[in-house]
């Protein structure tokens, strides 16, 4: 797996890649002029009243003319906020509509994504694909336009899916289905992270979605849709994994475990992070994760075994040919 | 031609000074709505000082990355306990206890309508905020888990289910809240029986003094608000006890049903909260600015437009809930509609101080911050109604920079402000001006400090209620500066506590009118007698000292 591009740190909303977010962007551009506008002007008059009728030391201390108010001037200061007032409800209206009920492309990805207390299970129903906290999807560019739409579900509390690049957020609700789409138009990996409080490790459920060119995406489906791979030297960490409660929770495509607890574990190391972003993705933290996941994310959910130091070196050999 | 009753002699000289004992035993069984609202200000700035120290670890905690000062759920129940205590122990007590002190005296009357329902709104307050924090010490409850509530102010469901919130630590906030709820409806219910029935002779509707009019409202907005969510609290009580399932989603209950109820009550309390520092600016702008409130009709009709649209924009809270396009317009419709009312207000404060002779008392140090301050707590409300650009900012760091812009930037700083205003009228004793100059730079720089780059921290797409955020994400600079905002801030409240201390005893004598203002409480003793007149004040217009102090060109005709 090639990750196409270096990771864009930072999230920022003014760095949009996709439909939803660029349309965000433009309308917020228009209401910052807007209210930069009304800070300048009334700051100005009000900094203007505070030093020209400051009191000064020669004044007579008599107080000043009494003026009781003006019709003409309060309706002024009245009817002008309306008029801004409307223009921002038409103009918000129509981006309202325009990205709650996006016109379909021919070619569409669906994604299914379930928010769990502290991760998040991503399923593509199309291609028999189930991963977590990583999202891929195709490029749309002129050739194909592409639209990913995203159904939301929680299987707990609420979540909150926020890539700010992409779109703005969507809660996960349980009991509720919402659904959410993104058009990327520049390939490269984008973050994000659950953006409603969801208990204790609300701050590590944390998001990646990587955009592909289209031939990439192929490749990365194609891997995905495979078993898992089985090599006989690491059979004896396969025997371990199998054998103490890892199948409860855990899924291995081609294998007996089928929990549904915890992420699909079937092309682990795929994947770039670990606990949903709470450590990189690599041999040593994958055993430090097994061994303890509380030492790295306090409060997760996923207990440690209580393996012994050759039991977590044979299961962490066996986890990392999940490719 | 108005009458107003001669200031009085504070103290009856002759008796004798009582034994501490007896003075306590008279403060826990007064009626007196004087007493009654020193002690909710009181009680409201120990929390307030309480909470503040909670704000200062979780920036602490925040200021740079992947910190480890407190345990993530020590920083739950940190960001929990901070907000409800703010919101409930803080905003709602100093703002109703302000109304308890100066409403009666304003409208000439000698206490609230209901003086011992009073007495019980401010205990039921003053336990419920106390069994928020037993919760610290006793939240362990029956079953082990948890100690203070750790589920946010919000408290949204299902969070707070027995499933991912074992324990009581939750029933603690949920009780503690339904308790003084009760309390705050109480008294608002008493202010409203106050207002309509208690005014003096030729105080009309049209000739009560603004602030009086806004606690109006502000209590109508009460009576409104808090029975929805103590409602809400009920039905949780008996989801978490009896097995209710009315927010249980594992069981077909809704967690959007608590989110409305929750925001029905939610909305209008950022108005309970903010119009009362209004009301307080109302009366200190002009004092200070030594002219007439511009445009009273208007600014009345803006605080009952206030009133009226803050009881429809609660679901502005909830544009990421997936409500459909029809009905997220309507509440960024209602929501824009109230900047309307709100910014006739800011046009009126401005155009009172155009013209006058402004005095830079501190009182009016604090209204001049407030104005800028509010400016920008209106303008990123306004961008947060425009629905797709809040997809992006809420529950981001730019709301919670949005909101302490209302709630310490516009609200905390006026009351900063009435108490420099009022304490003379309170103890006889001026606060000493220098410390207060000290006191409001400092506190304006830390508040600045703290609260303005969290706006670009959320457009950088950092979240809220976030006890680490990951190195790489470019948001450290922001969180660094914020926390530097807070030893400004420390320092500046531990000025005005020792202000206050140090002018408690040796603060420059009052007099009854230390400002040359022209509301009725000004023209009795400092600090009042227990029966505030010894006549009822008779008033021909909204400035009867005006009036006493002009007999040459009275109010009465220009209204």
């Amino acid at each position: 797996m090639s990750v196409t591009a270096a990771t864009t740190a930072t999230p920022s909303i003014f760095a949009p890649v996709s439909t939803p977010a660029f349309a965000i962007r433009d309308l917020s551009f228009l209401v910052l002029a807007i209210v930069t506008a009304i800070f300048v002007v009334v700051a100005a008059v009000t900094v203007y009243a505070i030093v020209r009728y400051r009191h000064r030391p020669g004044d007579d201390g008599r107080d000043p003319p009494q003026v009781y108010g003006s019709v003409q001037i309060e309706l002024a200061w009245t009817v002008v906020p309306f008029l801004i007032v409307i223009v921002l409800f038409l103009t918000t209206t129509r981006y309202i509509f325009a990205i709650e009920r996006p016109a379909p492309t021919p070619d569409t990805l669906e994604v299914r994504v379930v928010g769990n207390q502290w991760w998040w299970e991503i399923r593509y129903p199309q291609l028999g694909i189930v991963t977590a906290n990583e999202l891929h999807v195709p490029v749309s560019d002129a050739a194909r336009p592409m639209r990913t739409f995203i159904t939301l579900e929680s299987a707990d509390v609420i979540h909150s899916f926020w890539i700010p690049q992409l779109a703005g957020k969507t809660d996960v609700i349980p009991g509720k289905t919402n659904r959410s789409w993104i058009e990327p138009r520049k390939p490269g990996t984008y973050v994000g992270q659950c953006a409603e409080f969801c208990g204790v490790q609300h701050a590590w459920m944390l998001l990646r979605i990587t955009v592909h060119p289209r031939d990439e995406f192929d490749r990365w489906v194609a891997a995905q849709q495979a078993v898992a791979a089985d090599a006989p030297e690491s059979r004896a960490g396969r025997d371990v994994f199998t054998s103490v409660a890892c199948i409860s929770c855990h899924t291995v495509r081609g294998t007996p475990a089928n929990g549904v607890f915890g992420p699909d574990l079937t092309h682990l190391m795929s994947r770039a992070t670990l606990g949903a972003g709470v450590a990189a993705n690599t041999p040593e933290t994958l055993r430090a994760w097994v061994k303890n996941p509380d030492a790295l994310k306090p409060g997760a959910r996923m207990p440690a075994m209580n393996l012994s130091g050759d039991q977590l070196d044979q299961l962490v050999a066996y986890l990392t040919t999940l490719r | 031609m108005s009458v107003v009753a001669p200031p009085l002699p504070a103290r009856d000289a002759e008796l004798e000074p009582a034994g501490l004992l007896t003075r306590l035993h008279d403060w826990v069984v007064t009626v007196d709505h004087k007493r009654l609202g020193i002690m909710y200000v009181v009680a409201g700035l120990v929390f307030f000082l309480i909470a503040g120290l909670e704000a200062g670890v979780i920036r602490w905690q925040l200021a740079v990355a992947e910190n480890a000062v407190v345990s993530p759920q020590v920083f739950n129940r940190l960001f929990t306990v901070h907000g409800t205590t703010m919101v409930f122990l803080v905003g709602i007590p100093i703002v109703f206890g302000f109304a308890n002190y100066l409403v009666p005296l304003m409208i000439g009357a000698r206490d609230l309508a209901f003086p011992r329902l009073n007495a019980f709104g401010f205990w039921a307050f003053l336990f419920g905020g106390v069994l928020l924090y037993f919760s610290f010490l006793g939240g362990d409850g029956l079953y082990g888990a948890g100690s203070a509530p750790d589920v946010g102010w919000f408290a949204y469901a299902p969070l707070t289910a027995r499933a991912f919130s074992p324990g009581n630590s939750t029933d603690y906030w949920n009780l503690s809240i339904l308790v003084m709820g009760f309390g705050t409806v109480a008294t608002s219910i008493n202010l409203i029986a106050t207002v309509l029935t208690m005014r003096c002779r030729g105080m009309s509707l049209g000739r009560m003094p603004l602030y009086v009019w806004m606690m109006l409202v502000v209590s109508g907005m009460a009576v409104m608000g808090l029975p929805p969510l103590s409602a809400a609290q009920i039905m949780l009580l008996l989801d978490r006890f009896v097995g209710a399932h009315f927010f249980d989603t594992q069981a077909g209950g809704s967690a959007v049903m608590w989110q409305h109820f929750f925001w029905f009550f939610g909305h209008p309390e950022v108005y309970i909260l903010m119009v009362p520092g209004f009301a307080m600016v109302s009366e200190i702008i002009p004092v200070f600015s030594r002219k007439v409130i511009f445009g009273y009709p208007m600014v009345v009709a803006a605080s009952l437009a206030i009133g009226f649209l803050a009881m429809t924009v609660w679901a502005h809270h909830m544009f990421a809930v997936g409500m459909g396009a029809p009905l997220n317009s309507a509440f960024a419709a209602s929501t824009m509609l109230i900047a309307i009312p709100t910014g006739i207000k800011i046009f009126n404060w401005v155009a009172t101080m155009y013209g006058g002779r402004i005095r830079f008392a501190t009182p009016m140090l604090f209204a001049c911050a407030f104005l800028f301050q509010f400016l920008c707590a209106g303008l990123t409300g306004i961008i947060l109604s425009v629905v797709p650009f809040n997809w992006q900012l809420t529950d981001s760091y730019f709301v919670v920079a949005h909101f302490h812009f209302v709630l310490v930037g516009s609200l905390i700083f006026t009351i900063f402000g009435a108490i420099y205003y009022w304490f003379p009228k309170v103890t006889g004793r001026l606060l000493s001006e220098r410390l207060g100059r000290w006191h409001f730079w400092l506190f304006v720089v830390g508040f600045n400090l703290t609260f303005l780059p969290m706006h670009w921290a959320g457009m950088l797409g950092m979240p809220r209620r976030i006890y680490t955020y990951p190195a790489d994400r470019g948001w450290d600079f922001w969180n660094l500066i914020a926390t530097l905002g807070v030893p400004f801030q420390i320092l500046a409240v531990l000025i005005f506590a020792i202000n206050v201390l140090i002018s408690l005893r040796r603060g420059a004598v009052a007099g009854s009118d230390p400002w040359d203002a022209w509301t009725l409480e000004w023209a009795t003793a400092s600090p009042p007698p227990a029966y505030n007149f010894e006549t009822e004040p008779v008033v021909a217009s909204r400035r009867p000292l005006w009036d006493v102090k002009h007999p040459e060109d009275p109010d009465g005709p220009h209204e």
